[in-house]
């Protein structure tokens, strides 16, 4: 479905991705797992069109996408839900799903697809009117994988949807996440939280400084001595 | 006593009514600056534009100034997008070389428009004369043994209630259809705009006509109760960046409650101190904005509504 072939990313002079190659298959979760500055948000950033590639070619159902406007890409079928969530904090929860279904098929089913959410995240129902800015971190996650929802994504991309939430929080992002694969969209997140991702991914890409060190599915990473040693502190 | 109460309370009330359409000035600014991150010197003088054109259509066909609010409009929202996407968009893309040349450049449009209505208009100073120009309701009409008189003009209030009504619709427009709610989600996170369709480059320029929209909708309100020259921008483009600066960058609210608070300051300060105060009283309430609340009436309004 999502194909990066041999990528290479800059800022200014400063190279930040080397030759980054990996696929994302229809109805996978696929996981890429790194450091901090490992550039992984950078990877999300360049296939969402916000930044382009120096190098490369990045193909989603098989047709060129880095060159397309990056406000086009939702209509594609693709949904990034960025780092630190980026949501729209002065405006309330059910505005910020609206700015989800902007567009194309997503625009015309845009109440069918919030009642969708609201099953499938009940807090967001009761919240509908609060201001985003208000919410709970835990809130303001559910929130952002809801807003990505409201697209009708084929693809849905998630940058470190665990970041700064308790652990009872983050196995419920993760569930959900599981729950919206099963539903048939598929998933790709880029993660620190080594250990529950590769829990319910499929397949996972390890990256370290800029270049892709090692692949497999999720539970040979799981077992994997180096990962072991450099992301789970066993 | 009573003598005082009544000119406090005649004050207050010109002071609103000026607020007023000074929100309306401030609220086309305050939008262009949330979009855009530039202030738009060039506001007044887009005022001015849309004055001449109420002018010269109440001179030449008779149309009331009121009316003149659906022609002018529309016409400074296409002279805003055209003057956005042509030359101000352009400029933005150099924006790493000089970060404020946006900003200049839109003096330069400024001091372009001025220069081209005394080419065509002259210098002189016009004015619409409306046949209602001096009728007012006054306090004893209604109430027979009142113990002050007050008055309110009836070209002031007609142009009050019609600037309400253009911010009742603008608020309608902001939080009720898909391009309200994304000129507001590109004020507050371009990227995260992007990334959910939203066309920015379009609203960029969409926003900057909706500024200029309203100025000239305040322009066609102010000519019934002011005069014309072709300079007069200058001076209004100030009372907009007071408001933006008092209101908070870029947030309407905020703009709205400076718009009357300027506007009750410049009021009272004309009638305590004199008529020529008035701008020392702006430039007084605009250094205070800017010493005792930089973020202006909208950071209390945050504080209150996200807590932080
Ligand atoms: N806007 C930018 N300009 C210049 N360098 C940047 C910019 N954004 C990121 N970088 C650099 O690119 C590298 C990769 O950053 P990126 O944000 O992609 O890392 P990350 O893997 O997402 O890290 P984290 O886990 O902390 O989010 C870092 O060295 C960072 O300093
Ligand atoms: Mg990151």
């Amino acid at each position: 479905m999502l194909e990066i072939k041999n990528i290479d990313v800059l800022y200014g002079d400063v190279q930040v991705i080397w030759g980054v190659s990996f696929e994302v298959k229809a109805k996978e979760i696929v996981a890429m797992i790194g450091a901090n500055g490992a550039g992984k948000s950078t990877i999300l950033r360049t296939i969402s069109g916000i930044l382009r590639p120096k190098m490369g070619e990045i193909l989603f159902e098989g047709k060129p996408i880095y060159k397309i406007d990056p406000f086009k890409l939702t209509e594609l079928g693709i949904a990034h839900v960025p780092e630190a969530r980026r949501l729209f904090v002065e405006m309330t929860v059910e505005e910020n799903l609206d700015m989800g279904s902007l567009r194309g098929e997503a625009r015309v089913r845009r109440e069918k697809t919030k009642a969708m959410v609201f099953e499938l995240l009940p807090r967001l129902r009761e919240r509908r009117r609060q201001l985003a800015g208000t919410l709970s971190g835990g809130e303001q996650q559910m929130l952002a994988v809801g807003r990505g929802l409201m697209s009708l994504p084929k693809l849905q991309m998630f940058d470190e949807p665990s970041l700064g939430l308790a652990p009872l929080l983050v196995r419920e992002v993760f569930h959900t996440i599981r729950k919206i694969n099963g539903e048939g969209t598929t998933v790709l997140i880029v993660e620190q939280n080594v250990k529950q991702t590769l829990l319910v991914a499929d397949r996972g890409y390890v990256l370290e400084t800029g270049k892709i060190t090692q692949q497999g599915t999720g539970q040979a990473l799981l077992g994997d001595e180096h990962v072991k040693t450099a992301y789970l502190g066993v | 006593m009573a003598a005082q109460v009544e000119l406090f309370l005649q004050t207050l009330i010109s002071g609103f009514l000026l607020g007023g359409l000074y929100a309306l000035i401030g609220l086309g600014m305050a939008l262009i600056m949330g979009v855009m991150r530039i202030i738009n010197l060039a506001h007044g003088d887009l005022m001015m534009v849309a004055m001449y054109v109420a002018y010269w259509l109440f001179t030449l066909f008779h149309i009331d100034p009121y009316l003149s609010v659906f022609v002018a409009t529309p016409l400074l929202f296409f002279l805003g997008v055209g003057l956005q996407k042509f030359l101000i968009n352009p400029v933005m893309k150099v924006e790493s070389i000089l970060p404020h040349n946006q900003v200049i450049l839109t003096v330069g449009i400024g001091m372009i428009l001025a220069n081209l209505a005394t080419v065509f208009f002259t210098s002189n100073y016009r004015s619409t004369p409306v046949s209602y120009a001096s009728k007012a309701w006054y306090l004893t009409d209604f109430w027979k043994n009142a113990p002050i008189e007050l008055s309110l003009s009836a070209p002031w209030s007609l142009s009050f209630l019609a600037a309400v009504i253009i911010t009742v619709a603008l608020w309608f427009f902001l939080t009720k259809t898909d391009t309200g709610k994304s000129i507001r989600a590109t004020a507050q996170d371009i990227d995260a705009a992007l990334l959910m369709g939203v066309n920015v480059g379009v609203m960029r320029a969409v926003t900057f006509g909706i500024g200029a929209a309203l100025v000239g909708g305040a322009g066609c309100l102010f000519i019934p109760i002011y005069y014309l020259y072709p300079s007069l921008g200058k001076q209004f483009t100030n009372v907009g960046f007071v408001i933006t600066v008092l209101g908070g960058m870029g947030s309407t609210e905020g703009a709205i409650i400076g718009g009357v608070i300027l506007g009750i300051f410049e009021s009272m300060t004309a009638t305590y101190l004199g008529m020529g105060w008035a701008p020392v009283g702006r430039f007084l309430i605009f250094v205070a904005a800017l010493v005792f609340l930089p973020g202006g009436v909208a950071s209390i309004l945050r504080k209150q509504r996200l807590g932080k």
